[in-house]
């Protein structure tokens, strides 16, 4: 088992170069270092001294991966690539280009950003898992063919329309609750009730639906004969012998995301105001603060190794039949 | 229909009546199972055989009110101890589940829960129907356990499925069956996925089981070998009805029906070698299609034209006993009776070519077999020459994952195989016959070892270099239904091989490709049209005919075939084995037969090589090593064979060799047989025994034959 975690974490080394590599190259094939100083500087009265002047202070005067003119390893280190982006394995993201430290601001919004994801990831989890265990329950019945239609129906409206929806009838028409902004502490509440439960919602008809498949697949294996054979009852059916073995497929596809709920939701977070990592992300993403996407896309890469490697590990835990060594 | 072939039962019996199951499908009901009637009489078994399709399965199901979804009780009555089990209401029946009337399944694999450990398996039945937890339900389960034979049952209680062996899976479905002590059990081909001496392990499990506590046993199984070993009554169905009904002595003495005659007749045995076997023609009536009249009427050797349009009662066998032996036949109907004697001119014997006859040609085969040794043409280069080839699988493990031991899977086998010939290679599962067969080919890289076909040595890998060896050597799977590839026309599939290995039938126009396909088809035995259709229209047989017609698309000398009649049912069998002799003796194919079913062998066989954990252990024609074994091993496997020969006689009961079969990647230390080997001594504990040549066809590795060779100038 200890083995396997380090030549995973050895894997993870390459992975999270390349990640880097590949960022780093996309961005700057479509930005070049001037555009970005243009954009920092603002449109007007931008000279070419400005400009130099600007890349010169943030270190974008040197080449990108290679430095012809340097000396020995130099030729590598004295680069833009090296200097931006390869300290980020110590944990070091730098300052974003407006000078503030990302380091600081990624601690300050992972709060609201959890608050947000964690409750709707949970409730999500539980309430598709319910809903797909009924369907398989009642399989072959019209409760389970009308459930089958609601959920395609779900799946086919876009999240987006959830959100403006919500907003409109919770918010505005009935104001029940903030349209959007947040909060911190326990007034926070109120502002992360509507979206959590429009992000529920958004996500219900695929994953009920996929769970459901699941659960008829698993019903009609051998082993839920026999243990019907046995005279069990259908519940004692469903929960000791369907849902345990089901849990497997489920779970490659859950836990994968769990580390992820730490970087927050890209629109849930712009649309409702939070002031979270996923809105922090759009915002440097619009103002092309190249430093602040980068250390985003980077830690997006940790967390999705992780969260690789916990679903394996989860592995061990409902299937016996896993072992590592 | 009028006499239900059932004698007055006693009042503790499971009494089923005119039970009929059917399917749904595109909104219609196919009708499975039709007007079955038995009883299951404490202390007895009653064996249900019949072919796949035929409705076995779903009646025992349907006594359970098991059937899948789409599965329909459509009429009947189950009575045990004064309920009807089909229409309990669902909490009453699962009183009845798993207490008074338990079943095992088929595939011990798939049947035990995964994640569950095999404690909790069995506790959950001690707990629902005897209310015992803790510390005395572990007790049960370990009684239970060293009851049906498993070593450290207290050890094994905390293991999960997967930690156990094929057999002991299947030893902990039956403990699981008998936790609460049921009256009756249900056993649905209980023993067709196992090894045959894994299989006669489980079958004399059962049979003790059954006699100590006097349940009543419904067997259902299509092996007639199993029923001779294990039944007291035996009921056969034919597309989803009972035709004939019997004790097990008279029906292995004198089958009745039509069909269950030619089932007798389509058996591949060595007294039937040289000859082709009784193989029905057409295949099982469909539910949707089933003819009036009799059903099996469009494929009787015997009908007459009352047979198309009545469907026949039952009648009692001339010479039977009252309540005995009854046929569901025409023929045997007193008005017909003229008809009878014609149809079975030797009456009331009806003489059919049955197990009574076989067992004492199988006593004097032995000469008249003998001809395929004296055709050895010593000298002449064979066909296939496989020397010291070996299959080593890498055991890695660890941060580096270093090689940390191998899985000897094939571990220095030689081989040769002349022109014309078969050889059988016959093992237990994971004894690496297959693996053998892959290697030859070059299907797998060997470890080690060189392979010439007609002289020249096949190279080790390499497309180019191996493309004039693919196209000598071709391979029959063993899975008609998963060696086609679905998405391609039956004339695609042909055709594939010619191009790839640019062959005369692959290059030229249109209508020279159509006619290459055609004559291939027509090879094989079936229709030009087949060319357009695509894989899923057809049959298992017909299936594997097509698949055997892509391996002589190319011509090849040599065809590997692996297993190629073991999915089939034994009507299929006996069609498919027909056609191999049939194109081995017009086109000279060399077989090479892996297989582990010894009547195939002894029918289809020159030679016969025995592997037993990656090695050759005993060589020789079929004659010296079926007739006359010297290896433990050869002894131990063909004494687990079921053989019907001796049920006529009501002689049954073979003893079951103990043990299984280890793992290849562990060996056992000296001879790997050692372990299980009745006979082992020192010496075999010590090192694995030489090759000994006891003559000059036959070699065996074992140490009881060391320096027993034959002189060296006998030897070729």
């Amino acid at each position: 088992m200890f083995a396997y975690l380090v030549r995973r974490l050895a894997y993870a080394v390459p992975i999270l170069l390349g990640v880097n590599l590949l960022t780093f190259a996309l961005f700057f094939v479509v930005n070049t270092p001037d555009d970005m100083a243009r954009m920092q500087l603002g449109v007007k009265r931008v000279t070419a001294e400005a400009i130099a002047k600007w890349k010169a202070e943030r270190g974008y005067d040197k080449p990108l991966f290679f430095n012809g003119a340097a000396d020995g390893t130099a030729k590598l280190t004295d680069t833009i690539f090296y200097a931006k982006s390869a300290r980020m394995f110590v944990g070091d993201f730098g300052a974003a280009e407006d000078g503030r430290d990302i380091a600081r601001e990624i601690a300050t919004r992972i709060g609201p950003s959890t608050a947000l994801a964690v409750p709707t990831f949970i409730v999500g989890l539980l309430v598709t898992v319910s809903a797909a265990l009924l369907l398989a329950f009642v399989r072959g019945t019209r409760l389970d063919f009308w459930g089958v239609v609601a959920c395609v129906a779900a799946m086919s409206v876009s999240g987006l329309f959830y959100i403006i929806f919500g907003q409109w009838l919770f918010s505005k028409a009935l104001r029940l609750v903030p349209i959007s902004g947040y909060a911190d502490g326990l007034s926070a509440f109120k502002f992360l009730v509507l979206p959590v439960a429009i992000g529920v919602v958004a996500g219900l008809g695929s994953s009920i639906r996929w769970y459901r498949t699941l659960f008829i697949e698993e019903i009609g294996k051998d082993y839920v004969r026999t243990a019907r054979a046995k005279g069990l009852g259908e519940g004692t059916v469903l929960f000791r012998h369907v849902l345990k073995n089901a849990m497997i497929p489920i779970l490659t596809g859950v836990v994968v995301v769990i580390p992820q709920l730490f970087l927050g939701s890209l629109l849930m977070e712009s649309f409702f105001g939070i002031p979270g990592l996923g809105s922090y992300t759009i915002d440097a993403i619009n103002a092309q603060d190249f430093s602040v996407v980068r250390a985003m896309v980077f830690i997006g890469s940790v967390l999705y190794i992780a969260g690789l490697i916990l679903t394996d590990l989860s592995y061990t835990l409902v299937d016996p039949r896993v072992r590592f060594d | 229909m009028s006499a239900i072939p059932v004698q007055a039962a006693p009042a503790d019996a499971l009494r089923v009546r005119d039970l009929s199951v059917g399917f749904a499908a595109g909104g219609r009901v196919l009708t499975a199972v039709d007007g079955v009637s038995f009883d299951l009489v404490p202390g007895e078994t009653l064996a249900l055989l019949g072919e796949s399709g035929c409705g076995k399965s779903a009646t025992a199901l349907a006594l359970l009110r098991l059937l899948p979804d789409a599965g329909r009780i459509l009429g009947g009555r189950a009575e045990l101890g004064g309920d009807d089990l089909l229409a309990l209401p669902p909490a009453r029946l699962r009183d009845v589940r798993g207490n008074r009337l338990a079943m095992i399944f088929q595939e011990p694999a798939t049947s035990l829960n995964p994640v569950l450990t095999v404690g909790q398996q069995i506790g959950e039945v001690l707990a629902r129907h005897l209310g015992l937890a803790g510390e005395a339900a572990r007790a049960r389960s370990e009684a239970l356990l060293r009851q049906v034979g498993i070593a450290d049952p207290a050890a094994r209680l905390a293991a999960y499925p997967f930690q156990l062996s094929g057999g002991m899976k299947q030893r902990v479905m039956i403990a699981i069956a008998l936790a609460a002590e049921p009256r009756f059990l249900l056993a649905d081909e209980p023993t067709t996925a196992l090894d045959v001496t894994i299989q006669a392990q489980i079958l004399a499990l059962l049979r003790d089981l059954q006699a100590q506590r006097g349940m009543g046993m419904l067997l259902i199984t299509h092996d007639l070998g199993v029923v001779a070993e294990a039944a007291h009554r035996v009921g056969v169905m034919y597309a989803g009805q009972l035709i004939e009904t019997g004790r097990r002595d008279d029906f292995f003495r004198r089958p009745a029906h039509p069909y269950t005659q030619a089932l007798f007749a389509a058996l591949p045995d060595v007294a039937r070698r040289g000859r082709r076997l009784l193989a029905l023609p057409g295949q099982v009536p469909t539910l949707a299609r089933m003819p009036a009249g009799c059903r099996f009427a469009p494929r009787c050797p015997k009908a007459f034209a009352r047979c198309g349009s009545e469907a026949p009662a039952w009648w009692p066998v001339p010479g039977a006993e009252e309540g005995g032996q009854q046929v569901r036949c025409h023929l045997y109907d007193p008005a017909e009776a003229a008809r009878y004697r014609e149809a079975f001119p030797s009456a009331p014997e009806p003489a059919v070519a049955g197990c009574g006859t076989d067992a004492a040609a199988m006593v004097t085969a032995g000469q008249d077999a003998a001809t395929p040794a004296a055709s050895d043409a010593p000298g002449a280069a064979p066909l296939l020459d496989v020397q010291d080839l070996q299959v080593h699988f890498p055991i890695r493990r660890g941060l580096f994952k270093r090689t940390v031991g191998w899985v000897k899977a094939v571990d220095g086998v030689s081989l040769h195989l002349e022109r014309g010939r078969t050889l059988a290679l016959v093992g237990e599962s994971g004894c690496g016959k297959t693996t053998v067969g892959k290697g030859i080919l070059r299907l797998l890289r060997p470890t080690r070892g060189e392979v010439a076909l007609a002289g020249r040595l096949v190279p080790d890998h390499g497309r180019q270099a191996l493309a004039p060896f693919r196209r000598q050597m071709q391979m029959v799977f063993q899975d008609p239904f998963a060696s086609l590839n679905p998405r391609l026309t039956v004339g695609a599939i042909l055709l594939e091989g010619m191009t790839a290995l640019g062959l005369p039938g692959g290059k030229p126009g249109a209508a020279e490709r159509e006619a290459a396909v055609a004559a291939l088809l027509d090879q094989v035995g079936l229709p030009a049209e087949a060319a357009y259709r695509y894989p899923h229209e057809f049959s298992g047989g017909q299936r594997q005919r097509i698949a055997i017609a892509r391996a002589l698309a190319v011509q090849p000398d040599l065809l590997v075939c692996d297993e190629p009649t073991s999915a089939l049912d034994v009507s299929v069998q006996a069609q498919i084995l027909n056609l191999l002799a049939e194109l081995q003796e017009r086109l000279g194919l060399a077989y090479l037969f892996i297989t582990h079913n010894f009547a195939v062998v002894e029918y289809l066989a020159h030679e016969v090589a025995v592997m037993y954990l990656g090695r050759i252990v005993e060589r020789g024609t079929v004659d010296e090593v079926l007739r006359d074994p010297r290896h433990p091993y050869t002894r131990t496997l063909l004494a687990a064979v079921p053989r019907i020969a001796a049920a006529g006689e009501g002689a049954v009961g073979n003893v079951a060799s103990p043990g299984e079969t280890p793992s290849p990647a562990n060996p056992p230390a000296g001879c790997h047989f050692q372990p299980r080997c009745p006979e082992a001594d020192a010496a075999c504990r010590a090192r694995y025994p030489e090759e000994t040549r006891l003559s000059p066809t036959r070699v065996v590795h074992c140490h009881r034959w060391a320096g027993k060779d034959v002189p060296p100038m006998l030897d070729k």
